[in-house]
């Protein structure tokens, strides 16, 4: 018995990643969703609702540098069909794209050396965060 | 012969009555007299800001630079944002100004087409109005004029436009809402905030269908849907998550605001806190 839910445990795994290898848009859903969640510790912190930890505002930035390097690959050609909201404009302004992406990754990395303490936090991390909307601004379409 | 005569009469009628609905009206007197007086540009500024213009008549690099040209999809077809630095409105006096705002006109006596949100505007009180007319002038020159609107017939007609206007201007008195009171972040919501020009859906002839106001609708270009902002749809949302996402763009998930949205949160950005604590509190609580 346990070695049949090990088994299928082990298969549901693998069709996991496989599909993560093959489907872009679930990989980069996978990749944004840790964002997410990483900022949303981070907006608890910088508005005082959660108390102030180094630790988790580096790992938000971590998880920001670790999509803006694996960003530019998980958007190929003729991804924007299927249950996405990716604009077409992302394919018609690649370079611009990526640049977003670019930016991203380093505005973080100087981030998570400038932010030492919760003064350099509150007062660095907000400009880190524009990112996500001038990017979101241009690049994904309105959700409901 | 009577029976064509009558109904020759009926057509006369039913052009008349079209041509009388669908004149542009002269701006309302003491509306009039009231922009005579000196604004404050100060204040000026944050009507700017909370009126959004920046976000079509500016690139968003240069928000005080109001050159226009900017496009914008409309289901009706694609029209330019136009010249509003004190160049664009170089000949215009306080009274056009208040015209365009209040009633779609412009200095010429043409009808403005809605995608100008006229319809919300005409919330503004005189005095945010002339305070704006004064700030505006103190912005740089910017040369430059907007492309023509790309609209197929007969949306091209803006004759039409005045029946628009007669089936969905609200009508409003001007109102005198100030700073600091309960109903401020209603007026900034339904006035100089245009907020239902994308969260209210239209009908088939664009007109906001009042019922289902800020219940979210398709945006107008295209680029999915803007979402339910009434007390119900932000049932899930504390006050303090509404003001966090109006002013770091981020929704309680962590998720960021895109689209026009994140336009829009820059832009508040320049509002006291009080202000955009005002709004949420009046999208919470609905009233």
């Amino acid at each position: 018995m346990r070695r049949a839910v090990l088994t299928a445990l082990t298969v549901l795994l693998g069709v996991g990643a496989g599909l993560a290898a093959d489907d872009p848009i679930a990989a980069r859903k996978e990749v944004m969703k840790a964002n997410g969640s990483a900022t949303k510790t981070a907006i608890g912190m910088l508005k005082g609702a959660t108390p102030f930890k180094l630790e988790d505002a580096l790992a938000a930035l971590k998880s920001y540098m670790d999509a803006a390097d694996k960003g530019p690959a998980l958007f190929p050609e003729g991804s924007d069909k299927g249950d996405t909201k990716a604009l077409p404009t992302i394919w018609a302004n690649k370079k611009d794209f990526e640049a977003h992406f670019a930016k991203l990754g380093a505005d973080s990395k100087a981030a998570s050396t400038a932010i030492t303490d919760e003064a350099s936090f509150k007062a660095k991390f907000p400009s880190v965060l524009k990112n996500c909307g001038d990017c979101h601004e241009l690049y994904r379409a309105k959700d409901q | 012969m009577k029976a064509l005569l009558a109904l020759l009469a009926v057509a006369l009628l039913g052009a008349g009555a079209f041509w009388l609905v669908t004149a542009p009206g002269a701006l309302d007197p003491e509306i009039a007299r009231a922009m005579a007086a000196p604004g404050d540009a100060g204040k000026g500024e944050m009507v700017f800001w909370a009126g959004g213009c920046s976000s079509c008549h500016a690139r968003p690099d240069a928000p005080t630079e109001l050159g226009g040209g900017a496009a914008l999809k409309t289901p009706f077809g694609v029209i330019y944002a136009p010249n509003i630095s004190p160049e664009g409105l170089a000949h215009w006096t306080p009274q056009d100004f208040a015209h365009a705002i209040y009633d779609g006109v412009d200095d010429e006596g043409a009808h403005l087409f809605p995608a100008f949100p006229y319809a919300s505007y005409r919330h503004m009180s005189v005095v945010d109005v002339r305070d704006l007319w004064a700030f505006l002038r103190t912005l740089p020159a910017v040369k430059g004029e907007a492309p023509a609107p790309e609209f197929g017939f007969p949306f091209n007609i803006r004759r039409l436009v005045g029946g628009w206007k007669w089936l969905y201007l609200p009508h409003v008195a001007p109102s005198q809402t100030a700073v600091g009171d309960v109903d401020y972040g209603r007026y900034l919501v339904e006035g100089p905030g245009h907020c239902g020009e994308c969260h209210t859906p239209r009908d088939p002839l664009g007109g906001p269908i009042a019922d289902k106001a800020l219940t979210g609708a398709p945006m107008p270009d295209g680029k999915g849907k803007s979402p339910n902002i009434t007390p119900a749809g932000l049932a899930k949302w504390s006050q303090d998550d509404i003001e966090t996402a109006l002013t770091l763009g981020f929704k309680p998930d962590g998720d960021s605001l895109g689209g026009a949205m994140a336009e829009v949160v820059r832009n508040l950005g320049h509002l006291p806190r009080g202000d955009v604590a005002a709004i949420a509190r009046y999208l919470k609580s609905g009233g």
